[in-house]
């Protein structure tokens, strides 16, 4: 396969590329293999190939493609008229080897990214035992010693598919089936790393399992594909954040999360993103909540051009629990399109969606929700709170909460508050020293701290510091 | 000119295009209390706003001086960290954020970035002053002002200023809508306060305060102006005989 090289012509011009500024600069990049631009049934082959696939998934892939072929991109939502397939690569491989077991064997241009992208150096030291993406596909993955003891499975998703194809066969895309949205069958056609996770029946962890991602190559494709199942009574929580240097044309990421909570599992599922101010975060969050089991969803969308993002949750056994925590930052040129899902599809399930979303100059911010309540799903409890805070009077915010019940017995409550950001309070917490911008970003943090003290300190401290970068020049 | 004090000179004020202060003259030297009565509408509060910087008055002309030097043209933050500190009568809510994180940011502002407060240092300090206010300990991890009641709220204002230990002060109505055991608390926050380098203007509607805290000297607002300056008995008689006998004697 002679495709299969680094000369393709495109590489070159990728390379070399100098940093304007903070946050604005890349690495020079060492590919191996870049599928050309544009998505096709050949790229679909090839990725396929180099992965050294089993045949159902190339199959399932080939027939993903057709779906999303046939389906066409959704009619609704923001506006996505400026993403073009065609100028994006959808797999680029950043090394030959497998994924490493070691932080020293995680190549310096990587780390160096971390760095420069101002990661604490405790949170580098967190990456020691998880598996950080870096382009396309897991370069680095160490699983704790203990947990692997318990039995637990912690890879990257294609490592997931070649050593445990019994476990991956059983529920890869049983969640979210290709069939389900246009970005879910681009995403199974394209999917490329992403995280595996199994927990075993009974199995607790107390440390968040946790992922690290970032994309590093222009014009390029992240179609990350998470696993995520809980054996009966497992307890767990996994955590990704995502953060990417920023370039001059348009990036494209596409995830698809499937979460599997089995009878009695407690599953929470965290993630911030920030990816650079062009890229389209296109999402499909989706759990399947058992019998007596608990899904929390965390949800923080501070980057991206466009997101799309509503983590759903299905609550099919009876006593289900679902959570929805969710954060939304919209700068100038941002649209964050968020919610969240919830199915209540047995009797005495119970769900709750807090949204907090902040607007700021030509930033949008939309809160999108569906609560469904089915008929026999007695008892059946939800709460919708979704507050919005404008920081000026060009900011916009909207919401579309969807509501549909079918059964009696259901209590659903649904708040939503906009508010903005109030002189009063400025001038209060300056006549008590607090310099403008300061005293701004202290009223949006108290704005956010329902969710954000949900998170764990070191995210909650790096959230409060991409609040204060997003803050500086924000008033006066 | 005395570098000890607070000084107020000919001050006049806008708010929306309308006159409120008309030549304001007020000098709070350190070291004493004054109090400022006058009935409602006579620019008090306005007063207060204009030297903590409130952006919604306008200054038309005159000066406010802290220990000689102007304050009109810093922001209110720089105000505040000159050693000015208003404690507000209707102080506002601000939800997600505890009293005690607030406070050590606004510590924090006064000190060097690479000197910020200890950990120790600051809860004893703060603990210090909770307890001057004979509060329940807890009251530092609520949410600043978020659910308080009227009283709590006034309580809130003079444990902020025992923490942040202004130069001056100035307490707009501290004592509006507090019962006796209430005010008995808030006045004896004060009191802990009085010190040879601190200065306080008190505002006031009723002389009912001015027994807790004992007043150096007493100032009358009527339209805008300081018409009268007195010992603490001027304060009684404006309790016994209302305001209008001053009215009157300014209009003749």
């Amino acid at each position: 396969m002679s495709d299969l090289t680094t000369d393709h012509p495109d590489a070159e011009k990728l390379t070399g590329m100098q940093h304007e500024k903070q946050y604005e600069f890349s690495l020079p990049e060492k590919y191996f293999f870049k599928s050309e631009k544009g998505l096709s049934k050949r790229v679909i082959e090839q990725i396929s190939h180099y992965k050294n696939e089993p045949e159902w998934m190339l199959k399932f892939r080939l027939k993903a493609f057709e779906i999303a072929e046939k389906k066409g991109r959704p009619k609704w939502g923001p506006d996505l008229s400026s993403l073009n397939f065609d100028d994006i690569y959808f797999y680029i491989r950043p090394q030959d080897k497998k994924g490493t077991n070691s932080w020293d064997d995680v190549p310096e241009e990587v780390r160096e990214t971390y760095r420069r992208l101002g990661i604490p150096e405790a949170e580098q030291r967190m990456l020691a035992g998880v598996g950080a993406q870096y382009e396309s596909e897991m370069v680095y993955h160490s699983l704790k010693e203990e947990w692997e003891k318990q039995g637990v499975i912690f890879l990257d998703t294609d490592t997931g598919l070649q050593e445990h194809p019994e476990i991956f066969k059983e529920y890869f895309a049983t969640v979210v089936p290709p069939e389900d949205n246009y970005f879910a069958a681009v995403n199974s056609a394209v999917w490329s790393g992403g995280s595996f996770v199994y927990v075993p029946a009974g199995v607790e962890i107390e440390v968040p399992l946790q992922a690290y991602f970032l994309i590093n190559a222009q014009s390029m494709g992240q179609f990350e594909r998470t696993l995520i199942i809980g054996e009966p009574g497992s307890k767990f929580h996994y955590i990704e954040g995502c953060t990417a240097p920023t370039y001059n044309s348009d990036s494209f990421h596409s995830g698809v999360i499937e979460i599997i909570c089995q009878e009695g599992s407690q599953v929470r599922y965290s993630t911030i993103q920030n990816w650079s101010h062009n890229v389209y975060n296109l999402v499909t969050q989706r759990a399947v909540v058992h019998k007596d089991a608990s899904m929390g969803w965390l949800d923080g969308n501070l980057g991206s051009k466009v997101t799309m993002k509503y983590p759903s949750t299905y609550l099919v056994g009876e006593g289900a629990t679902g959570e929805v925590l969710s954060i939304a930052f919209a700068s100038n040129g941002q649209h964050q399109d968020a919610g969240a899902k919830v199915i209540h599809a047995a009797p005495n399930t119970s769900s709750t969606v807090v949204s907090k979303s902040i607007s700021k100059g030509t930033g949008r911010s939309s809160y999108r929700g569906l609560v469904q309540i089915h008929e026999g799903a007695t008892g059946a409890r939800s709460n919708v709170e979704c507050d919005a805070l404008l920081l000026d009077d060009q900011a916009k915010t909207d919401t579309y909460p969807y509501i549909e019940i079918n059964e009696k017995t259901a209590h659903v409550g649904h708040e939503a508050t906009v508010s903005k950001l109030n002189d009063e309070q400025i001038f209060y917490l300056q006549s008590r020293g607090l310099p403008e911008a300061e005293a701004a970003a202290l009223i949006v943090r108290g704005f956010l701290e329902p969710v954000a003290k949900e998170l764990p300190l070191e995210y909650a401290v790096e959230l409060n510091r991409l609040i204060e970068l997003e803050m500086e020049g924000s008033v006066g | 000119m005395s570098k000890n004090q607070l000084e107020i000179r000919n001050l006049h004020a806008n708010v929306d295009g309308e006159a409120i202060l008309k030549g304001v003259d007020l000098i709070v030297p350190k070291g004493e209390v004054h109090a400022l009565m006058g009935p409602n509408g006579s620019g008090k509060s306005t007063l207060s706003k204009v030297i903590a910087g409130d952006p919604s008055y306008e200054v038309t002309e005159g000066d406010v001086l802290l220990d000689g030097v102007s304050i009109l043209d810093l922001e209110p933050d720089e105000r505040a960290r000159a050693g000015l500190y208003l404690a507000f009568q209707y102080p506002v809510e601000v939800p997600g954020v505890s009293i005690a994180n607030f406070l050590r940011l606004a510590l924090n502002a006064r000190r060097e970035e690479d000197d910020e407060i200890g950990v120790m240092e600051f809860y004893n300090k703060l603990q210090n002053a909770v307890k001057t206010l004979n509060w329940d300990e807890s009251i530092i991890e609520r949410n600043l002002h978020e659910g308080f009641s009227g009283g709590e709220k006034k309580r809130s204002e003079i444990l902020q200023l025992l923490v942040l230990e202004p130069k001056y002060a100035i307490l707009d109505e501290t004592d509006s809508g507090l019962d006796v055991d209430a005010l008995k608390v808030v006045s004896q926050g004060v009191n802990a306060a009085r010190s040879p380098e601190f200065g306080a203007l008190v505002i006031t509607h009723y002389q009912r305060l001015l027994n807790y805290i004992i007043p150096d000297v007493v100032h009358v607002m009527l339209d805008g102006k300081v018409i009268r300056t007195g010992s603490k008995e001027l304060a009684m008689e404006l309790d016994e005989k209302g305001y209008d006998w001053l009215k009157e004697q300014v209009a003749a």
